[in-house]
């Protein structure tokens, strides 16, 4: 059993799973079931003055049946009274010592942030989370994303919090900003223990084609709202990367955007963060998941011969590069296992229509090698399909096939393929050694 | 005129097809939505190599799942006028199922036909509903007429795409009732008759006028046809159930599988008497195994199927066996008849003799269906058209044209008994290749989707 506790900034944690602040950290009620669950630690739904939400808030993308592969919110922060809160922060930290609780807080001036981090800390907080991320209704109040988006403003506010606050100090960043590390430096400047990306990002999930009105609807109007769920991990884990490879940025970080399984788990802390926080996926499966979360990982991490979660933080950043530092002599091409091809033609379509036109069926050749389909290009290389080793009719005449020659081994192909390792890229023989664009740049020859 | 079973309105709810629900129900849209999302959309698909019409199988599915019903209905019907009645009625495990990529990922394959079905049916209703038509008729007036001779599922298809450019097309049907098979022999279970009918009534309203209890042959000739139309079809099907040469079976308790299914299908007064206990059917087709799964799910406590080869030789389709086994019929391989032991009107028992052994025992019954194949009856027509040695109209294996320029052919009547669906793709050739002799290019339904040109022009 490898060892799932973390620490962060001095916060210890059973394991790296923790709930985002949103719709499941509302109550300690929700909170202290989650931890039942298995949750290591919970970032409370922000504190500030109670608003008054709307209705409806939420929306979310499907795609091909497949539910809310994207999520959006325009809800606020917390719209219950800051007192019944801080009562069930610090019942919930009485019951359940060894969990992390993390108050989220967003509010305007510099006395309301020394009177709720007072309060904060008094309610038993391990640590508090600065909301400068949220990119819907609270910004158009000056807080939230405007602040992300203002470095100066952030780093003052992350001063201030330093200054009240006896507890670690997480700055939460929004990624709608140009570049992360102007926002992430500014946190650093202000002096903050550690860094949480990402909040959401702005979006319209979509529009009512039946009432022309952009979801989610509030009657017959609605707003931008903060985008998440498993389409967002890419970016994520783009700017967590990008923060995790910057020297400067020298604090430990908190990885949120788009996390549903232990392998999206393992990939933020390869890419760096310490712990992880999640909340669509707890929005549309439940607390639940945290099971598979802490067991998928465990066994990763074994199977790895990794001993702790610690041991594989940050393992993928040196492999993290400049497009310049590749290497341009580096040579795969695409193989189709016949044995488990369904001739679905994807591939050949894929490469057809999409790619470098280098899969070809065994009823003809693709358009544009030959005949009248020829756009005046000329055939590119003579292929034929492989024959049966007597020379006779080609086997199996439902597979496709690659011209080796003219495959550059983009991936296209294998991406599409809807059976599991039917179609593999492998490394095709060369002997020149690496050689990058930089290399080139600094040879004078590009 | 033609053999009416009753004076009574056909369409009386107590017929005893009625009794059956259907094997493969409409799908709801939320059963749609997930079944069109499975379809990965291959490229060149195989379902559509293994449909006789060629329909853009992965194209209707998509549209399907995009919410597209109307789309997707125009494509299943531009290929295939009938898309409604073959969703259901097509031995899709065979054709486009059985094709399916799913198969060799050991998955379930797509549900094709249910998919067309639910198209078809949904893409009728929203027709209904707007007045908005999926086909208006072509604006180009032509004084051009085309005769049909049955109103099954080759003549009503042929007889679309005729109307649909401007074409004065009119369908002679013997019968009381058209629809062909559909109406009179499809399993209950898959298609009942007030649903034939109304496919007829969806093609009828695209301008083909039908003619009803008219014989040609015996009414009209077929000579007088070819004077007045630009052409005629022949879309006839097959005749009479063939009889076996069986001593004993001139008993009202001896039937041809035909009949029996007709008077399940469409007889107000028939019902299945208390007292039957046992049927044996004999054949092995299609029509033999309808016959014992639709006296099975009517309650008949013992049906058996004779059959003097074994199940694998069996022409009628796997699938299809093994449903009816699951209702209870039981297949009793390598006997043949000889004999009908009769008590009067009533039956004692069936003679039959092992293929293998050659014992010879008796199986007690109460009634025997024989299902041992369907006569040819197109020289009831007219002598001129000329037939193969086993009966069927020779035509040309494109156009559809017989030896008479003039005169088209397509279905049971050319092929010896094939699906519905064969017959949608003759009608369809016939009326392509009608049209341009007519000097008339088919407007929207497109040459694309006409497979014999497609597969002309690969030449």
């Amino acid at each position: 059993m490898a060892d799932l506790s973390v620490n962060i900034c001095g916060i210890k944690s059973p394991n790296p799973f923790w709930l985002a602040s949103a719709p499941p950290t509302n109550t300690g009620e929700q909170v202290m079931r989650g931890f039942d669950a298995g949750w290591g630690g919970a970032v409370w739904k922000t504190l500030g003055e109670p608003i008054v939400n709307v209705n409806s808030r939420f929306g979310a993308i499907d795609y091909s049946g497949t539910k809310v592969i994207g999520f959006n919110n325009i809800e606020l922060i917390t719209d219950r009274p800051l007192a019944s809160n801080f009562k069930e922060i610090y019942e919930v930290k009485k019951r359940y010592p060894h969990n992390v609780v993390i108050v989220s807080l967003m509010v305007e001036t510099k006395d309301e942030w020394q009177e709720i981090i007072k309060r904060s800390v008094d309610a038993g907080a391990d640590g508090l989370e600065l909301n400068f991320g949220c990119p819907h209704g609270m910004c158009e109040r000056g807080m939230g994303s405007a602040v992300g988006e203002e470095p100066k403003v952030l780093q003052e506010i992350t001063s201030w919090a330093k200054e009240f606050s006896n507890v670690p100090v997480f700055v939460k960043l929004s990624p709608n900003v140009t570049d992360i590390r102007d926002p992430g430096m500014a946190a650093v400047m202000g002096g903050c223990d550690g860094i949480s990306l990402i909040n959401t990002i702005k979006s319209i999930i979509g529009v009512d084609l039946d009432t022309l009105v952009p979801k989610p609807s509030v009657g017959k109007e609605s707003t931008n709202g903060g985008y998440c769920g498993p389409a967002v991990k890419p970016i994520a884990l783009h700017l967590l990367a990008v923060l995790g490879k910057d020297p400067k940025i020298n604090v430990p970080i908190s990885g949120i955007g788009g996390i549903s399984t232990w392998q999206d788990a393992a990939e933020f802390i390869a890419l760096g963060a310490t712990t992880i926080q999640v909340c669509t996926a707890v929005m549309h499966y439940g607390y639940r998941i945290v099971e598979d979360l802490i067991d998928g990982l465990n066994n990763y991490l074994n199977n790895k011969g990794l001993k702790s979660v610690s041991e594989l933080t940050g393992q993928a950043i040196p492999g993290f590069v400049d497009w310049g530092e590749l290497d341009l002599n580096y040579d795969i091409i695409a193989k189709i296992d016949g044995d488990k091809c369904i001739g679905c033609g994807l591939c050949y379509v894929a490469c057809l229509d999409g790619a470098h036109q280098c899969i070809h069926t065994q009823k003809g050749p693709c358009h544009g090698w030959h005949g009248e389909a020829d756009h005046g290009f000329g055939p590119r290389t003579e292929v034929m399909p492989p024959l049966h080793h007597d020379g006779g009719v080609p086997a199996m005449s439902h597979v496709p096939f690659v011209d080796e020659e003219e495959c550059i081994g983009c991936n296209l192909c294998m991406l599409v393929c809807p059976v599991p390792d039917c179609i593999t890229m492998v490394e095709a023989s060369h002997s020149e050694s690496k050689k990058s664009w930089k290399d080139h740049v600094a040879k004078g020859s590009a | 005129m033609g053999n009416k079973t009753s004076s009574k309105p056909l369409l009386s709810p107590k017929r005893l097809e009625r009794q059956f629900s259907d094997y493969k129900p409409l799908y709801s849209e939320a059963e749609a939505l997930i079944e069109a999302n499975r379809c990965i959309n291959c490229y060149d698909a195989p379902c559509i190599s293994a449909c006789p019409t060629g329909i853009d199988i992965p194209a209707f599915i998509k549209k399907i799942s995009t919410g597209n019903i109307i789309g997707s209905a125009k494509v299943i019907f531009e290929a295939n006028m009938l898309g409604y009645s073959t969703g259901r009625v097509c031995p899709v495990e065979e054709l486009c199922v059985g094709a399916c990529v799913y198969n060799d990922l050991n998955s379930s394959p797509i549900q094709i036909g249910r998919l067309q079905h639910y198209a078809a049916k949904k893409a009728m209703e929203i027709e209904e509903n707007t007045g908005e038509k999926l086909f208006p008729r072509s604006k180009r007036k032509s004084d051009k007429k085309v005769a049909l001779i049955g109103a099954g599922p080759a003549s009503l298809a042929c007889a679309a795409y005729l109307a649909l450019d401007g074409i004065e097309a009119v369908i002679f049907e013997k019968d009381t009732l058209p629809g062909g098979l559909n109406t009179t022999a499809v399993a209950p279970y898959k298609i009942q008759t007030e649903a034939s009918i109304e496919e007829v009534n969806w093609i009828l309203q695209h301008g083909v006028e039908l003619k009803t209890g008219v014989e040609i042959g015996k009414d009209i000739a077929l000579e007088k046809l070819i004077d007045e139309y630009e052409a005629v079809f022949i879309g006839i099907g097959l005749g009479m159930g063939k009889r076996l040469e069986l001593k004993g079976n001139d008993s009202a308790a001896v039937w041809r599988a035909t009949d029996l299914i007709r008077k399940i299908k469409n007889d107000p007064d028939f019902s299945l008497p208390d007292e039957l206990n046992t049927v044996l059917i004999i054949g092995g087709g299609n029509t033999a195994i309808d016959i014992s799964r639709e006296l099975a799910m009517l309650g008949v406590k013992d049906v058996r199927l004779l059959y003097r080869r074994s199940r694998k030789e069996m022409p009628g389709y796997e699938h299809e066996m093994v449903e009816a086994s699951r209702y209870g019929v039981r297949l009793v391989e390598h006997v043949t008849p000889l004999e009908i032991i009769r008590n009067g009107e009533q039956i004692k028992a069936l003679k039959v003799k092992s293929t293998i052994s050659n014992d010879i025992f008796d199986l007690p019954c109460d009634w025997v269906v024989e299902a041992v194949g369907q006569l040819k009856h197109v020289t009831k027509i007219s002598p001129e058209i000329e037939v193969d040695d086993q009966g069927r109209v020779i035509v040309d294996a494109k156009t559809r044209c017989t030896s008479n320029p003039k005169v088209y052919a397509g279905g049971d009547c050319i092929n010896g008994g094939k699906e519905v669906v064969n017959a949608a793709q003759d009608g369809r050739e016939a009326a392509f290749d009608i049209l341009r002799n007519l000097g008339i290019s088919p407007s929207l339904h497109g040459e694309k989707y006409f497979k014999s040109f497609v597969s002309e022009n690969k030449n």
